[in-house]
């Protein structure tokens, strides 16, 4: 973990060669809440020539019972998740929290289990989805959209875990015609936090509030981010004030959609 | 089951001067912080440092705590061990006692808050002052410091000027900071001259030589250690370290991390009462080394992390939560992260399990602290603790005890679900079809938020018409 700077933590050598083939991990909420993102975060990886496989019995990374204290209940449905991505090839996942949960956590988590080397070596293929696209397939993008301010708003985890802030950054200022707003004290929690935004309904909802009143400030017409839970937050609280101001209201998105309708018009 | 942390909070958000004080006061000190820390390489290594001395210490602190005994024994220094507070107070107050004590006067101490010594001392007849600027702010207003390095700076200048007019005679309302402090320090001359007791914390216990260190910048500490005829200094056993020369690394990361000072104003070493060839300096010193608690800490393989805290605040000036809320709304004389670990552990899950889950573990602390504790994944295993089904396999006190029934079976339902791809399928269709029907109110997330849509089709079921991708 770095710091005091967003600055990446090295990537392993090994992985910025590209693959033929990648497991796509598309978490719980893109699955429920948010699929067009994870679609088009697979169409991104399949327009660079590589075969993307969405194993059906994949369903969440556990996170949400880990959090709470439920570390059986994590445990078994890990394990469906390995065992689903059991091919030894790149699982890319378009969120920083749930790559941050299988890639630091799954270690800890089987770390007296029998499957203790398997978790590790499965920890090791896991990479965020936009740190695939910028690092590995070192991708190009051509903007075809019109010119638009947006903010992007990356998770706690991906941020301090995955350390791939500059990864979405990197992507975006390829878009020739966006123009990057940086709000005010980005580095700070939009109080999702999983269960924390249920238990701590109030805590969270004063974080949301400075956030996007943070994000309001910059002038943005769009706020996208790479993980879905920090997005169902604010786009939640961004609409919620907009229901009792006129003043200009901020549209959201997963920064994977986001990037697709840019390019694919 | 009730929610005091919650509520507390609750109350503490509503308080918009308060919220306006925290965030003005992170804000400053997050930038102090990063500013003396620019080269992070240098963090870096000395934070790897910093939290192998402390891990060393660790790993051998019985055998450091009886080396420190020794040695200071040797220098003169009379060693006292409280197991529980109340020990600890009776120890203080026999010590007084012998000494026909009438007036103390302390420097900055969180332990002496932990034991509650300022009440007990007064209950016995005892006046007890703060010296510290900011704990003598939140003496003189009945209570108690919201920041373990700032004790009052929940408060605003005017609140202080306020509070200075009510309650010092002839004191003018002024919202000068010198005058205000001047006011203060002419006080305390008055008690630190009549004084015969002074009480202090100890920022590091040297084994090695048995020395006590304290880290000021007004100078009252030094007051208190050196111009009363006794002098009792009182820590928890986890301040001792192995070597002087570990002082070095550590007294930076602790000042850097706390206030942003690449040094401060005053660094104390004492090693034993007045020489008598002195000219200053008490002539006798005590050393009171508190339990309470850490010996179970101890044998937690992973939540004995938790003893290698040097109390320099940065994970509380760091987080989201305390930023809002406050110091005060934890309840507890520890707050922020590492009270969110400690105070459970030293009361009890059962106590004070509940302020775990004020945490949306977004990792700033951990990001921070100088001897890279890893609060997040200690407040998850606080979390694990609280709700575990066997509290007998665990040391850690109240295990198990915010364990219910339909939590759990909560939980369980989720896993069967989410663990059988069919039945996956099966809920996941439903929940897309009939998404729409749910209420546009869904308890308190709905109050400041709408409602989250779900999507008509899932991810897995375009997956699965795209192509015939094999399960
Ligand atoms: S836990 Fe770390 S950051 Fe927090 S007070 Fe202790 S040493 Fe400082």
């Amino acid at each position: 973990m770095n710091a005091l700077s967003d600055t990446p933590p090295e990537f392993e050598q090994t992985k910025t060669q590209k693959p033929d083939r990648v497991y796509f991990f598309g978490t719980c909420l893109i699955d429920l809440f948010y699929p067009d993102a994870g679609l088009s975060a697979i169409q991104l990886i399949e327009r660079e020539g590589v075969n993307v496989i969405f194993p059906q019995a994949q369903s969440c990374c556990g996170q949400p019972p880990y959090n709470s204290g439920y570390r059986e209940e994590a445990i078994q449905v890990a394990k469906v998740q390995m065992d689903a991505l059991h091919e030894s090839i790149p699982v890319v996942v378009p969120s920083g929290s749930c790559a941050g949960m299988m890639k630091f956590h799954y270690p800890e988590l089987f770390k007296n289990h029998l499957r203790a080397k398997q978790a590790q070596a499965f920890s090791e293929r896991i990479i965020e989805w936009s740190a695939f696209l910028h690092r590995v397939l070192q991708i190009k993008l051509e903007d075809l959209g019109q010119p638009t301010r947006v903010a992007l708003h990356t998770s706690c985890s991906a941020r301090r875990e995955m350390g791939v802030t500059e990864d979405g950054l990197a992507l975006l200022r390829q878009l020739q015609q966006v123009d990057l707003a940086e709000p005010e004290r980005a580095s700070e929690c939009c109080g999702f936090g999983g269960t924390f935004s249920v238990k701590q309904p109030e805590i969270a909802a004063s974080m949301a509030a400075d956030k996007c009143n943070a994000i309001k400030q910059t002038g943005a017409e769009m706020l996208v981010s790479g993980d879905c839970g920090c997005l169902m937050n604010l786009e939640g609280t961004l609409k919620k004030s907009a229901e009792y101001s006129s003043a200009h209201t901020i549209d959201s998105t997963h920064l994977a959609q986001f990037i697709w309708q840019r390019v694919s018009k | 089951m009730s929610a005091p942390f919650r509520d507390q909070a609750i109350h503490a958000l509503q308080d918009e001067q308060l919220r306006e004080n925290f965030r003005g006061a992170m804000d400053f000190l997050q930038g102090k912080r990063k500013a003396v820390f620019s080269d992070t390489i240098e963090l870096e290594n000395l934070r790897q440092q910093g939290h192998q001395i402390k891990a060393e210490a660790l790993a051998n602190l019985p055998e450091l705590l009886e080396q420190l005994d020794s040695q200071c024994s040797k220098n003169g220094i009379q060693v006292h061990w409280a197991e529980t507070p109340e020990q600890a107070c009776e120890i203080i107050h026999g010590i007084i006692e012998q000494n026909n004590g009438k007036l103390a006067v302390k420097g900055k101490s969180m332990v002496s808050e932990e034991i509650g010594l300022n009440h007990y001392l007064e209950a016995r007849g005892i006046e007890c002052l703060e010296s510290d600027m900011g704990e003598y702010i939140v003496q003189l207003a009945q209570e108690t410091p919201s920041h373990i390095i700032m004790p009052a700076i929940h408060k605003s200048k005017s609140q202080i000027a306020t509070l200075f007019n009510a309650t010092i005679p002839d004191t003018p309302y002024t919202e000068n900071v010198d005058e205000l402090i001047g006011t203060g320090r002419r006080i305390l001359r008055e008690k630190f001259q009549k004084a015969d007791i002074g009480i202090s914390g100890v920022n590091f216990a040297v084994a090695e030589t048995g020395t006590l260190c304290l880290v000021e910048n007004e100078g009252n500490g030094r007051m208190c250690t050196t111009v009363p005829p006794v002098h009792i200094a009182i820590t928890g056993i986890e301040k001792v370290i192995p070597r002087l020369s570990d002082l070095p690394p550590l007294l930076s990361l602790l000042t850097r991390s706390a206030t942003g000072q690449l040094i401060t104003t005053y660094f104390n070493l004492i090693s034993s009462p007045r020489k008598p060839d002195e000219k200053d300096g008490p002539e006798a010193v005590h050393l009171v080394l508190l339990d309470n608690g850490r010996s179970r800490m101890y044998q937690h393989p992973e939540l004995r992390e938790t003893l290698r805290c040097i109390r320099c605040g940065a994970c509380m000036n760091h987080c989201p939560v305390y930023t809002r809320i406050g110091g005060h709304a934890y309840g507890t004389v520890y707050p922020g992260p590492i009270g969110q670990v400690v105070m459970p552990q030293i009361n009890g899950l059962d106590q004070q399990g509940e302020m775990t889950e004020g945490c949306s573990l977004n990792g700033a602390c951990g990001e921070v602290c100088p001897v890279e504790i890893p609060l997040p994944d200690l407040i998850r295993k606080l979390r694990e603790e609280r709700v575990q089904p066997q509290p007998a396999e665990s040391p850690v006190n109240g295990a198990g005890s915010h364990r219910t029934r339909v939590e759990a079976t909560a939980w369980r339902f989720w896993r069967w679900v989410y663990q059988h791809p069919e039945l996956y399928r099966i809920v996941t269709w439903w929940a897309t079809r009939l998404g729409s029907m749910l209420p546009n109110r869904l308890g308190p997330w709905t109050r400041t938020r709408v409602k989250p849509v779900i999507a008509r089709q899932s991810l897995h079921e375009i997956m699965r018409e795209r192509s015939n991708q094999p399960d």
